[in-house]
């Protein structure tokens, strides 16, 4: 760990049963990096992602986050309000599933407003004005600010999920396969998305993908994960241009061009 | 003398090949190079000699299995072969510059962006880096009318410029080209012998690889050998 880590995390386990889904891993993280997590279905990637944030409490190994002040927190010693407000403002999650982190009956501005309110606006004419120009960022038509997400594509609810999650500027967010699931078309609008706004807002992020391609258009770095342990990190291009674990050459050797 | 900008000592690379079996194919054994700031050095050597192995490991690219990889940055040596990821990246953007010989396009981003990135990387402001691209991409023969769309359905060789015009624009001290003038036409080619000679004269030490021996003899000061291990063995 350095004086500027943002998110470290050292010797995490857990199991579920008889499974090791995180069998010893470390993690560190900087302001302003993405670091993209791959690697096979099973091999523990959203369950990292669920230790980091501290939704799920590991059976060995910590997790450490500095917080703007500076101060290094325990993420999983930390009383739960303290968590749940930067998860609040802080911290994003950006699902696979827009559906399990939006509210579908509330309106589309009434999604990013609650967020905005979540991490203290309370004046309705400037939350409304920063919803709608959350909306036009992610290039969704901000006349449908009051429609129902019920009514929108899939590739519209994700770029929804991604502006309610990163109205607050968070500083840190976790995204699960944030394109799975969309076709190829609205996968490409959708990364450029989130490079230009990641970049722009100078967001750090620890990004799960199985997309290789996805990988080396985002991050600066790459952890592959296979049967809960990290077996190979390095910069993307060391990793995807080089690959020196066996798992990682399979990996790289049975994509077309990533 | 000019300083010395990049050396290596006793550079070893090779690699292992897990899925036949962990076969071990060596590609450089002991390379000592050393560039000094204002010279152009050509790599030599047959196809599959180790050429752009070599420049891959200059650029932190390929990690090496031996040996150190000395790159002057902020007025210190540093060594690239024990580096980590991010005092790479730091080098990266402010020291070493290297073009590949494919651009790697992104997709939806205009090509003026892609080149305009590279300086502002390096601290220019974004408004000037992008007059600077939009200079550097004509001079490199690629029209304004497509100055603003992503290059994903350029042909090839306008590709290519775009990346010669991303890899030139921030001016590293350090500049490392993969086949810079191949898929070139007569006019392009001189365009870019053109930036060479102008990089040499500001002072930036270059490595490049030229299977045209008349561009190279343009621009290179000389010829470094590399060695074919893989016969010898
Ligand atoms: N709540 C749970 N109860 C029991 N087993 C679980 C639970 N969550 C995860 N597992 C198991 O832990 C292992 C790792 O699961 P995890 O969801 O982290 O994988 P993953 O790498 O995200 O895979 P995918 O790419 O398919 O999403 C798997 O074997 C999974 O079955
Ligand atoms: N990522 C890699 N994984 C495995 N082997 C590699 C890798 N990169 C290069 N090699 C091997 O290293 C050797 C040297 O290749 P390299 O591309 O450096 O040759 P070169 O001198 O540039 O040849 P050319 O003139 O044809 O471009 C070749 O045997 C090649 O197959
Ligand atoms: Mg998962
Ligand atoms: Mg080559």
């Amino acid at each position: 760990m350095t004086v500027d880590t943002l998110l470290s995390a050292r010797g995490l386990r857990l199991s579920f049963g008889a499974i090791p889904a995180l069998a010893g891993v470390d993690v560190d993280l900087w302001p302003g990096e993405i670091l993209a997590v791959v690697g096979e279905s099973g091999s523990g990637k959203t369950t990292l992602l669920n230790v980091l944030c501290g939704r799920l409490a590991p059976d060995g190994g910590a997790v450490w986050y500095r917080d703007p002040s500076g101060r290094l927190a325990d993420v999983h010693a930390m009383p739960a309000p303290t968590l749940r407000q930067l998860h609040r403002s802080d911290w994003g999650f950006v699902r696979q599933d827009p559906r399990e982190s939006l509210r579908m009956g509330v309106s589309a501005g009434g999604n990013v407003g609650e967020r905005l309110m979540a991490a203290g606006a309370r004046h309705y004419g400037q939350i409304r004005a920063t919803a709608t120009e959350w909306l036009m960022r992610v290039e969704i038509d901000p006349a449908r600010i009051d429609d129902l997400p019920r009514s929108f594509s899939g590739g519209m609810l994700q770029r929804l999920q991604i502006a309610r999650t990163l109205a607050t500027h968070p500083r840190l967010v976790f995204m699960d396969e944030p394109t799975g699931g969309l076709d190829v078309s609205v996968q490409a609008r959708l990364l450029d998305l989130i490079r230009g706004l990641v970049r722009d807002l100078g967001i750090a992020s620890v990004l799960v993908t199985h997309d290789l391609a996805v990988a080396r258009l985002l991050a600066q770095r790459i952890a592959v994960m296979q049967r809960g342990l990290v077996v190979e990190t390095g910069l993307t291009d060391q990793v995807l241009d080089d690959p020196r674990h066996p798992y990682t050459q399979l990996l790289v050797s049975s994509v077309l061009q990533a | 003398m000019p300083p010395v900008m990049l050396r290596t000592e006793a550079l070893t690379k090779g690699f292992t090949l897990h899925l036949q079996g962990g076969l071990h194919i060596p590609v450089l054994g002991g390379i000592a190079l050393a560039v000094a700031a204002g010279e152009c050095v050509a790599l030599g050597g047959p196809s599959g000699a180790g050429k752009s192995t070599l420049l891959r490991c200059l650029y932190g690219t390929y990690r090496t299995e031996g040996g150190r990889i000395l790159v002057r940055h902020r007025g210190a040596f540093l060594d690239l072969a024990a580096a980590d990821p991010r005092a790479i990246l730091a080098v990266r953007a402010e020291t070493l510059g290297y073009v590949s010989q494919f651009l790697r396009v992104v997709p939806r981003v205009p090509a003026v962006t892609i080149v305009a990135e590279a300086a502002i990387a390096r601290g220019m402001a974004a408004e000037a880096a992008r007059e600077h691209a939009a200079a550097l991409l004509l001079r490199l023969g690629v029209p304004s009318r497509l100055h603003g769309l992503p290059p994903a359905t350029f042909s090839g060789g306008e590709q290519q410029r775009v990346n010669l015009a991303r890899g030139f624009i921030a001016d590293h001290p350090i500049l490392l080209l993969d086949e810079p003038t191949a898929s070139l036409d007569a006019a392009n080619r001189d365009a870019v012998l053109g930036l060479i000679r102008e990089a040499k004269a500001r002072g930036a030490a270059i490595v490049t690889i030229m299977h045209d021996t008349a561009a190279r003899d343009a621009v290179a000061d000389r010829l470094f050998p590399v060695p074919p291990l893989q016969d010898a063995a």
